[in-house]
């Protein structure tokens, strides 16, 4: 009897402890997640690098993880194509066909280019260096729109370059780990880039407003803009090179102009991370890259074919 | 004694860690890219359902220090403000456990609307957060459709985790 007392006297002693310990432990835990938002928010350098730790070390798996689901949407890619294999090559003669004679053209116009620019002793754009990488992880969500790539500090990227597919901008990077890095996508809402419209133009700031149409603010309101406008980088503020192709005026009334990016976001599996040597409103970059690992990226770059 | 006695601490803790490894597994599967628009916030929401039914059914497999960390991976992972998700699973884990006598032993139907709850709450204070940390008011719509998407899609997953927990973990523990 005696131990049976003496059982229940420890358990009724150890139980409230427990429960204090588990409470004081969800408040702590609470008080450091609310701490750790503030400091996030307040951009405090040694919570990115948390951050970019974990993503270092959590990257590997999602990439393993990846490679069944690119198997299946290759796949379903592969079949998807099978339906529409006739159509596609004949589309694909009177491209090929069409771009033979801008070939030509082309030449004509580069060996023109080259006389002009000789006669005026043209002092050319500085050329870009790249890093092509693959996108390892689509961050997204309903509130924050990023990407993961598979290139960060040891290929050379720096915080703030362009990234850019298939000639089209895609955002900035905006954090740099070791292996990987986050680009801020232009649709974010914390995305803002100085574009301008290449009919006319007329320079304008693109807003991210977390939805797939980013819109344009500060457009001059006697600007002739329409739909189907194309809107690129103007290179204000030194953070995007001048020319990059951004989309395309989607929907254009008194109030809003908003924006078509020419990303197709669903079709996405990688990036090319640009390098114009610019540092604009951004610190200036922790290393310098070499050339043996960059390569010189041509001008129609800029262009979207 | 067999071969297999001799490692039976091992094999219990294994059984320990699947709940929180199936809902790591959720979190990092939320963050591949998908073909389809709002998969990923989806299987995001899976993590949720994960938390739920391993709170409701095994508190003791889900401690909230767990709970704190996956929220932390998964801040880290989409470049959310590091904090906000640990808060709502934090929050999810105190709610779920502070109800689960109203729920357990209770019909699917109870157990399937106190999700949908939940969830609700929980993706409302993602909301909130994420729209006071970054300024300005956020776009709901996309957590809206992915939020109805993860309900429907909620007894096929508790079926997978049911399995799961029959198969290697064993029947709930009622407190």
């Amino acid at each position: 009897m005696a131990k049976r007392s003496a059982k229940v006297s420890i358990a009724g002693m150890v139980l409230p402890v427990r429960l204090w310990t588990q409470r004081f432990a969800f408040l702590g835990l609470v008080l450091l997640s609310l701490t750790l938002m503030l400091f996030s928010r307040a951009e405090i350098s040694s919570v990115s690098q948390v951050r970019l730790a974990i993503v270092d070390l959590v990257t590997p798996v999602i990439f393993v993880f990846s490679k069944p689901v690119q198997a299946m949407e290759g796949l379903v890619s592969n079949v998807e194509r099978l339906f529409f294999l006739n159509q596609e090559n004949q589309n694909l003669r009177e491209s090929n066909a069409r771009l033979i004679q801008w070939v030509e053209e082309a030449r004509k116009l580069n060996i023109e280019n080259a006389t002009l620019r000789a006669q005026l002793e043209y002092v050319p754009d500085k050329r870009s260096q790249f890093v092509t990488a693959r996108i390892v992880a689509d961050t997204g969500g309903a509130f924050f729109h990023s990407l993961l790539i598979n290139a960060g500090a040891r290929q050379f990227v720096r915080r703030g370059q362009a990234v850019v597919w298939q000639g089209a901008l895609i955002g900035r990077i905006a954090e740099v780990g070791n292996r990987t890095s986050r680009v801020l996508l232009m649709i974010d809402i914390n995305s803002h880039i100085p574009v301008m419209v290449e009919s006319t133009s007329d320079r304008a700031i693109l807003a991210g407003n977390n939805t797939s149409r980013p819109v344009l603010e500060f457009l001059p309101d006697n600007s002739p803009i329409s739909r189907g406008d194309r809107i690129v980088t103007s290179g204000h503020g030194g953070v995007y090179p001048p020319g990059l192709v951004v989309g395309t005026v989607a929907q254009a009334t008194d109030s809003t102009v908003s924006v078509k990016p020419f990303v197709d976001w669903s079709k996405l599996n990688q990036a090319v991370i640009l390098d114009y040597g610019l540092d604009g409103i951004l610190p200036p970059p922790e290393r310098v890259p070499t050339s043996a690992l960059q390569t010189e990226v041509s001008s129609d770059l800029k262009t979207k074919q | 004694m067999n071969f297999l006695s001799d490692f039976a601490w091992l094999i219990r803790y294994l059984q320990s860690a699947i709940p929180i490894v199936i809902t790591l597994f959720f979190v990092l599967l939320g963050q591949l890219q998908m073909p389809l628009q709002y998969l990923s916030d989806i299987i995001t929401g899976f993590a949720v359902i994960s938390i739920y039914y391993w709170v409701m059914f095994r508190p003791e497999l889900m401690p909230i220090i767990f709970v704190f960390f996956l929220g932390i991976i998964q801040d880290s992972l989409s470049g959310a403000p590091l904090g906000l998700n640990s808060l709502v699973y934090l929050f999810i884990h105190a709610l779920v456990y502070n109800q689960r006598r109203f729920i357990v032993g209770k019909s699917f139907w109870l157990f399937w609307g106190g999700f949908a709850i939940v969830l609700v709450l929980a993706v409302f204070c993602t909301w909130c957060l994420a729209s006071i940390v970054r300024g300005s008011y956020l776009a709901p719509e996309a957590a809206v459709i992915g939020l109805i998407m993860t309900i429907i899609m909620f007894p096929a997953i508790v079926w997978l985790l049911g399995n799961t927990q029959r198969r290697f973990i064993g029947s709930a523990r009622f407190y």
